[in-house]
């Protein structure tokens, strides 16, 4: 087992660690303005934030979708910032899970197989990916929609193919980017509760929001505001406590 | 650098996540499922690609069909058949083979039979005395023997040949082309025509000969008759040539120093077969100008696929996004573009042998030629067109691969 710098194992480095995280874009616009925060394994964490606010830029980052332009961003130990694309593809392949506010499903193809290329990436072969997709499909309770085409498929229904895609391979870190954004009341329920269920399984979920009530559901909130965390509902647990 | 530093970054590479290897399979699936998503710009896009191809493999289907047609006709021919007929004195004037030429001739160890007709000055032919005279159509009248025939492996579509009993009658074998002129499309026991003031009844009518064109339009009568009738010499205009198929280029070279040992460049000796395969390769000409439109239809092609494959790349910008998401590296989206550019060509160019070797066959059907497409025309046109694709989509893969995956997610 590696050792880390700070001697936590590798068992309980945390899910995400931010230090100093700073984004800006060239003509000077500060995205993040110098961000701190950890999140541990296991959390589930509520991003809330006006538009505009960098709670996107702070998905991203922990997404490795985007890369800091100064400090540094952990995402289970790795360096986001010092990692070659083809590692940063690994780690989003096998670690994390995206589901966004626009379902990204592709057109035209079964829910089957649009939860199946999931796991596309990791290099698990056809017929295992069908398996899985199949079960995971059950865990969103679309068990008999798999073959429905998203066009086929209510907007609740179609986030919960998007969630079954993001959670088909075992992801130890769930990222929802306004899952509920297009859903009206009662399926943006429905996909709450969902991802509540997939925190009580050990998923570390991190989910963001713009609907406080549905932010008020997550046991921890972050309120980000003009690229800084203002407001953190429960501090984290304190480092090397172990 | 420390020891225990040195075991850091070591472990460290360890640990680095690594990503999968998609298998060439799931690189070809996800390929072809753009292409699934928008069928009908797929279809014209190849489209392009498929008729340059088309032309390319008709080009060649054609000329290979031709060119297998020939060789049946030589095959049925023979190439061992040498014509010898007069040149030219050293002064310009009209030479003329000696009497004793084909005499001469057979006598040479590489000859195996020969033939020799003349051709009768003079002698015009009509359809009837209704016909004014100044309307002969050129047709020659040549004196032949009963042994022309078989020497030149001629057929006739109506009527018989010459037999021993016919050649000294007033009987006459017309070529193709005189046929036609004379409007003789049918032979009755009443079929006559007028050569040189005497009616002749119409035998037969031969096949177009392919080894000897001259006798197309012409009127063939026995020997005989034409010496008593018509005021024919004896004297040969033509002598035609069967050799031993393995010494006929020898006998060429012989023939006219024993046609004329006197004067051997009086005697004008070809080999008709060399003429018509002359003829085939005069065709390559045009083959090469065909072959080139083709290339440039199939350049237009690859335009045309490179233009759909960037819009393709504008157009799925969340797709490209979304699979970065999902763990995608940039190689695997280049090689899931570069895939689709290729089989979206590859499809215009299976499509385009398909068409081509359509073309061939109807065209050599309407020719009565044998079909023959040679392999490596479908082959190498399949292999060009994985290589055009490959080349159009290098720009839009690359174009594809290079997109931030955060901007990609969030454009529309």
């Amino acid at each position: 087992m590696s050792v880390r710098e700070d001697g936590r194992g590798a068992r309980d480095v945390p899910a995400v660690e931010f230090t100093g995280v700073t984004r800006s874009y060239p003509g000077g616009v500060r995205a993040l303005d110098g961000v701190d925060l950890l999140v541990e394994r296991g959390e589930m964490v509520a991003i809330v934030g006006p538009s505009g606010s960098g709670k996107s830029t702070v998905l991203n980052m922990i997404g490795t979708l985007d890369a800091p332009t100064e400090g540094t961003v952990r995402v289970f130990g790795h360096d986001v910032g010092a990692l070659d694309d083809g590692a940063l593809s690994a780690l989003r392949a096998r670690t994390l899970g995206f589901v966004f506010q626009r379902f990204h499903l592709a057109p035209n193809v079964r829910a089957l197989d649009n939860v199946a290329d999931g796991l596309l990436y990791t290099g698990a072969p056809l017929r295992e990916r069908r398996a899985r997709a199949r079960a995971a499909l059950e865990r969103v309770g679309l068990a008999d929609r798999v073959g429905h085409r998203p066009h086929e498929l209510s907007g609740g229904q179609r986030q919960r193919v998007a969630i079954a895609r993001a959670v088909v391979g075992s992801p130890d870190l769930l990222l929802a980017d306004e899952p509920t954004g297009a859903l009206d009341t009662v399926s943006g329920a429905e996909v709450m509760g969902l991802l509540r269920g997939l925190h009580g399984d050990g998923v570390t979920v991190i989910v963001i929001t713009h609907d406080r009530e549905l932010a008020a559901q997550a046991p921890r909130r972050l309120e980000v505001r003009d690229g800084r965390v203002v407001a953190d509902s429960a501090a984290p647990l304190a480092e090397g406590v172990s | 650098m420390s020891r225990s530093e040195a075991r850091k970054r070591r472990s460290a590479r360890r640990d680095r996540p690594r990503p999968a290897r998609l298998s060439p399979l799931d690189h070809l699936r996800t390929g072809a499922s753009g292409l699934r998503a928008r069928p009908a710009r797929v279809v014209l896009s190849a489209l392009g690609i498929a008729i340059g191809i088309a032309a390319m493999v008709a080009v060649v289907g054609i000329s290979a069909s031709g060119r297998a047609d020939l060789e049946a006709t030589l095959a049925r021919l023979g190439t061992d058949l040498i014509t010898v007929a007069p040149g030219s004195t050293f002064f310009g004037g009209d030479a003329t083979l000696p009497e004793e030429a084909r005499g001469r001739i057979d006598r040479m160890p590489e000859v195996e039979r020969t033939s020799q007709v003349e051709q009768v000055n003079g002698a015009k032919v009509y359809r009837s005395d209704l016909v004014p005279a100044g309307e002969s159509g050129g047709i020659g009248v040549h004196g032949v023997g009963v042994d022309l025939k078989d020497t030149l492996r001629a057929r006739t579509v109506l009527g018989e040949w010459f037999n021993g009993a016919t050649t000294d009658h007033p009987a006459v074998v017309l070529g193709a082309s005189a046929a036609e002129r004379l409007g003789v499309t049918r032979i009755t026991p009443d079929t006559l025509v007028l050569i040189g003031g005497e009616y002749f009844s119409v035998v037969g009518v031969l096949a177009p000969v392919e080894l000897a064109p001259e006798l197309d339009n012409a009127a063939l009568v026995g020997q005989e008759s034409a010496e008593k009738l018509l005021g024919a010499t004896g004297d040969p205009s033509t002598i035609y040539v069967r050799t031993d198929p393995e010494r006929t280029a020898q006998a060429r070279d012989l023939i006219g120093r024993n046609a004329n040992p006197e004067h051997p460049n009086e005697v004008e000796v070809s080999r008709p077969s060399d003429a018509l395969a002359a003829g085939q390769a005069a065709d390559r000409t045009l083959q090469g100008l065909l072959l080139g439109l083709g290339g440039v239809a199939l350049l237009v092609g690859g335009v045309g696929v490179a233009n759909t494959m960037v819009i393709s790349v504008l157009e799925r910008r969340g797709e490209i996004g979304l699979r970065r998401a999902l763990g995608a590296t940039r190689g695997a989206v280049r090689v899931q573009f570069l895939v689709e550019a290729m089989a979206l060509s590859l499809l215009g160019g299976v499509f385009g042998v398909a068409l081509g070797a359509l073309v061939t066959l109807v065209f050599a059907l309407l020719r009565g030629w044998p079909f023959a497409l040679p392999w490596w025309a479908g082959a190498g046109a399949v292999a060009a067109t994985v290589a055009i694709g490959a080349v159009a989509g290098l720009l839009p893969a690359l174009r594809a691969a290079a997109q931030h995956p955060v901007e990609a997610l969030s454009a529309d």
